[in-house]
C-alpha cells in the first residue's frame, strides 16, 4: 500500500477504443465512397476536413511509433526498408512506415492501404522525402507546404510570413478539390480549425495539472493520450475526448488522485522515447519517481504561451478571445499562426527557445531531475540536444542522457539504459523503494 | 567494524576489506560466467587468509556491472558513486574522476563529500573503452602491457579516425599495411581513445586535478595520450582497477554509521 491513493483513468478504455476506430475509419474508407489521405503528424489536417466528413487521416509518426511496439513486425519493415537501399540512419518512423508500404502489410490487419493522396508540410528535412517516396511508390498525387519562415517569436510580428504559409494553404485546397474532384466547404474547414485550438489548448490544460504534487499522471499514460493530437488535431471526436480527459483529471487532482502511489522524485524526459522499451518509465517507479512529461509531451500537441507574469501557461484559443472565424482566408491565418506558436515547431528553428520552455517546465512543474533521450532516429528533435543540456546543467537541474532509437530496437541498450538509471538515482538520493 | 567492498566488474571480480585503519585486504580474480560463484570462493579465501569470516563483517556492499548477482551484499551502489567516494578519500581536492574500466569509459563530477554532481558515460561502442585496447592489441599482436610501452617510443602524429571498435581494427589493419610502425599505430590508438574520454569529461566538466582510475589506468601508453590531452598530469592511486571495490567498502562503512 502506497502512500497516496491512485486508480485508473476512467476514459483509458475509450481511448483505445477511439484510437482502434481511427485506423478502422481510415482502412475501410473507400468501402463507404470516403477519401484517405496521408501525411506527418505535423500536417495541418484541419485542411482536409473541407472536403466531407468522410475523410480520413493516416499520420505517419504514431502509425510508425505503433508498429516501433510490435518488434517483430518493426524488424520485419526496417529491414524491408533497408533492402530497398534506405540507410539505417534516417529517421526510423520514416523507415518503420516505408517498410509497411513495402511489404504491404497494415499493422492492424490487412495490406496498406493506399491512400488517394499526401498531405505534408517542410517541418524537417525528413518530413519533406517521406512522403515524396512514398507517393512516388504508391503513385498518388502529393502536396507539400513550406514552413521555413523561421521562430515564432520572429514571426508573429512579421504578417508576410504567416502570409507566405496562408498562400500555400489555399494553394492546397485547390490541388485537393483537383485530386477528389469534391466541391471544399469553408465551414467544414472553420470547423476543423475551431477543432484543432480547441484539442491542443485542451490538451495543454491537462498538462499543466500535473503541477500538482503527486501528479495526476505520469508520462507513459500520457503517451497514450497526446496521440490523438498526433493522429488528428482537428479531429471533432479527439477534441472532445480531450474535453472530456480533462474534467476527468481535474476529478483526480479534487479527490487526491495520483499516478504514482509513491511520488518521491519528479523528473522530465524529452523527445521521443525508445517505443519498444517504455517500461523503463515503470522502472523510474521503483525509485519512487514519476516523468511526470516532457516538452515533447506537453508541446508537441498543446499549444502554449508565457503569460503576463512569465508563466508558462496553456495558450487560450482564439474562441477564448471571442475572435471570429468567418472566412476561409480567416480560418488559415488562424491555422498557420496557431500552428507555428505551438512549441515543438517553435524550438525547431532555435534549441535555445526548447532550452528556455524546458526550463519553465522544470520550474513549474517542480522537477528534480531531467533525462535526455539522444534519439538516433529523430534528427529533427534530437539536433541541438547537447545545447540543451549544458543550458539545462547550467541552472543546476540534474541532467542524465541515455542513447536510443524511437523506432529501431536495434539501437537500444536495456541494460545499460537501466544501468544509468542506476547511477542518476544515486545522484538524486534515491534507493530503490523495497530497499529505502 | 569491518566492511568489505566488492566490484564485479565486466572481467574480474574484485574484493576490498576495510577497517578503521585501512585496507586490510585486497583481491581480483577473472569471473567468468559463474560471477556469483567466483565471488563467493574469493571472499571466503580473502577473509580466512587474515582469520576472518563473514560473521566478522558488519556490512558488504557490491558494485559494478554484476553486483546484483551477489545475494550476500545486502547494500549495492552503482560503479559511478563508489568510484567518486573512493577517489575523494584518496585525493580530497580532486572534483574530476575519469574512470575507464573493461567495458565502459565514465568521467565524474562530485563534490567534496564525494556526492556525484553529474556524470557521463561512454555510449555504445566500446571505442572508449580497455575493451578496445585489447582488440586493437590483437590486432598488432601484441600484448596490452606491450602496447601501451611501444606507443611511448612514437612522436608520430597518426590520425585514427573511427569511432567504431570494429573500424578502427580495421584502419590498423589498413596502417599495417601501409608499413606504419607499430609503435607509431600503438599512440594513435590511444590517443583516439583519450580523444573520446576526454570529449566525454568536457560534458561533465574538467577541473584540474582529475584522478584516473579502473583498469585502464595501468596502461602508459593511455596515460601518456591522457595527458597530452588534458595538458596536465592525472593522479592515478596504486590499485586503479581496486577502487570501485574500495569506494564500496567505504560507503557500506558511511551507511553502517
Amino acid at each position: 500500500m502506497g502512500k497516496y491513493k491512485t486508480e485508473p483513468l476512467k476514459c483509458w478504455n475509450k481511448a483505445k477504443e477511439l484510437r482502434e476506430k481511427y485506423y478502422n475509419d481510415y482502412a475501410s474508407a473507400h468501402e463507404r465512397g470516403g477519401i484517405r489521405w496521408t501525411g506527418g503528424a505535423w500536417s495541418f489536417d484541419a485542411i482536409p476536413y473541407g472536403l466531407g466528413d468522410d475523410v480520413f487521416p493516416l499520420t505517419g509518426e504514431p502509425y510508425a511509433a505503433s508498429i516501433a511496439f510490435d518488434k517483430k513486425f518493426s524488424l520485419e519493415c526496417l529491414e524491408a526498408t533497408e533492402s530497398k537501399g534506405w540507410a539505417r540512419d534516417l529517421c526510423s518512423y520514416m523507415r518503420n512506415y516505408w517498410g509497411s508500404m513495402y511489404i504491404n502489410k497494415f499493422l492492424f490487419g490487412g495490406p496498406y492501404p493506399k491512400p488517394n493522396f499526401g498531405f505534408q508540410d517542410h517541418i524537417c528535412c525528413s518530413h519533406a522525402k517521406w512522403y515524396q517516396v512514398v507517393s512516388e511508390h504508391e503513385k498518388f498525387p502529393y502536396f507539400n507546404i513550406d514552413v521555413s519562415v523561421g521562430a515564432y517569436r520572429d514571426v508573429k510580428d512579421n504578417p508576410h510570413k504567416i502570409r507566405y504559409i496562408v498562400d500555400q494553404m489555399h494553394e492546397s485546397i485547390e490541388f485537393m478539390e483537383k485530386v477528389t474532384g469534391r466541391t471544399y466547404s469553408d465551414e467544414k474547414l472553420i470547423e476543423a480549425v475551431k477543432n484543432d485550438c480547441r484539442s491542443t489548448s485542451t490538451w495543454a490544460k491537462v498538462c499543466k495539472l500535473n503541477q500538482n504534487r503527486p501528479a495526476p499522471l505520469e508520462e507513459k499514460s500520457m503517451y497514450s493520450l497526446y496521440v490523438f493530437g498526433t493522429l488528428s488535431k482537428a479531429k471533432k471526436e479527439f477534441a472532445d475526448f480531450y474535453d472530456e480527459l480533462y474534467d476527468e483529471v481535474q476529478d483526480r487532482v479534487a479527490r487526491g488522485v495520483v499516478a504514482i502511489e509513491d511520488e518521491r522524485c519528479r523528473l522530465m524526459s524529452d523527445t521521443q522515447p525508445p517505443w519498444g522499451f517504455l517500461k523503463i518509465f515503470r522502472y523510474l517507479e521503483t525509485f519512487g519517481a514519476i516523468s511526470i512529461g516532457s516538452l515533447y509531451t506537453f508541446g508537441l500537441i498543446g499549444n502554449w504561451i508565457y503569460d503576463d507574469e512569465g508563466h508558462f501557461v496553456p495558450r487560450p484559443t482564439p474562441m477564448d478571445l471571442g475572435i471570429s472565424i468567418d472566412s476561409r482566408d480567416k480560418a488559415l491565418e488562424i491555422l498557420a499562426e496557431w500552428t507555428l506558436s505551438r512549441p515543438e515547431w517553435q524550438h525547431f528553428f532555435d534549441p535555445r527557445i526548447k532550452t528556455e520552455m524546458m526550463l519553465s517546465i522544470a520550474k513549474e512543474w517542480k522537477v528534480d531531475g531531467i533525462m535526455l533521450h539522444l534519439n538516433r532516429g529523430c534528427e529533427g528533435l534530437s539536433c541541438g540536444i547537447m545545447q540543451n543540456r549544458n543550458g539545462l546543467t547550467e541552472s543546476g537541474i540534474p541532467v542524465m542522457t541515455f542513447e536510443g532509437n524511437m523506432g529501431d530496437e536495434r539501437e537500444f541498450d536495456e541494460n545499460r539504459t537501466v544501468a544509468r538509471i542506476d547511477s542518476f538515482m544515486e545522484t538524486l538520493d534515491l534507493q530503490p523503494l523495497a530497499t529505502a | 567494524m569491518t566492511t568489505v567492498g566488492i566490484d564485479i566488474g565486466s572481467k574480474y571480480v574484485k574484493i576490498i576489506v576495510l577497517k578503521a585503519e585501512g585496507i586490510v585486504a585486497s583481491a581480483k580474480r577473472e569471473g567468468g560466467f559463474e560471477q556469483a560463484q567466483v565471488a563467493n570462493e574469493l571472499l571466503d579465501e580473502t577473509l580466512t587468509d587474515k582469520g576472518m569470516s563473514r560473521d566478522d563483517v558488519a556490512t558488504f556492499c557490491s558494485t559494478g556491472a554484476g553486483r546484483k548477482v551477489v545475494d550476500f551484499a545486502k547494500e549495492t551502489v552503482t560503479e559511478v558513486s563508489a568510484g567518486s567516494r573512493a577517489c575523494i578519500e584518496l585525493y580530497p581536492d580532486v572534483r574530476t574522476i575519469i574512470d575507464v574500466g573493461a567495458e565502459e569509459g565514465r568521467a565524474i563530477r562530485c563534490n567534496d563529500t564525494g556526492k556525484v554532481e553529474d556524470f557521463a558515460i561512454n555510449e555504445k561502442c566500446a571505442a572508449g573503452s580497455g575493451a578496445f585496447t585489447e582488440s586493437m592489441a590483437r590486432a598488432l599482436e601484441l600484448s596490452v602491457e606491450e602496447l601501451g610501452k611501444i606507443s611511448l617510443e612514437s612522436s608520430a602524429l597518426v590520425p585514427m579516425n573511427a569511432q567504431c571498435a570494429v573500424f578502427a581494427e580495421s584502419e590498423v589493419v589498413s596502417l599495417l599495411h601501409a608499413n606504419t610502425p607499430k609503435h607509431d599505430i600503438a599512440k594513435a590508438i590511444h590517443d583516439a581513445i583519450a580523444s573520446r574520454i576526454v570529449s566525454m569529461t568536457r560534458r561533465v566538466g574538467i577541473n584540474m586535478p582529475i584522478a584516473l582510475v579502473g583498469g585502464m589506468a595501468r596502461n602508459v601508453g593511455f596515460v601518456d595520450s591522457l595527458n597530452r590531452s588534458l595538458e596536465d598530469t592525472v593522479r592515478i592511486p596504486d590499485d586503479p582497477e581496486m577502487i570501485s571495490a574500495y569506494g564500496a567498502a567505504l560507503i557500506a562503512a558511511d551507511r553502517s554509521n
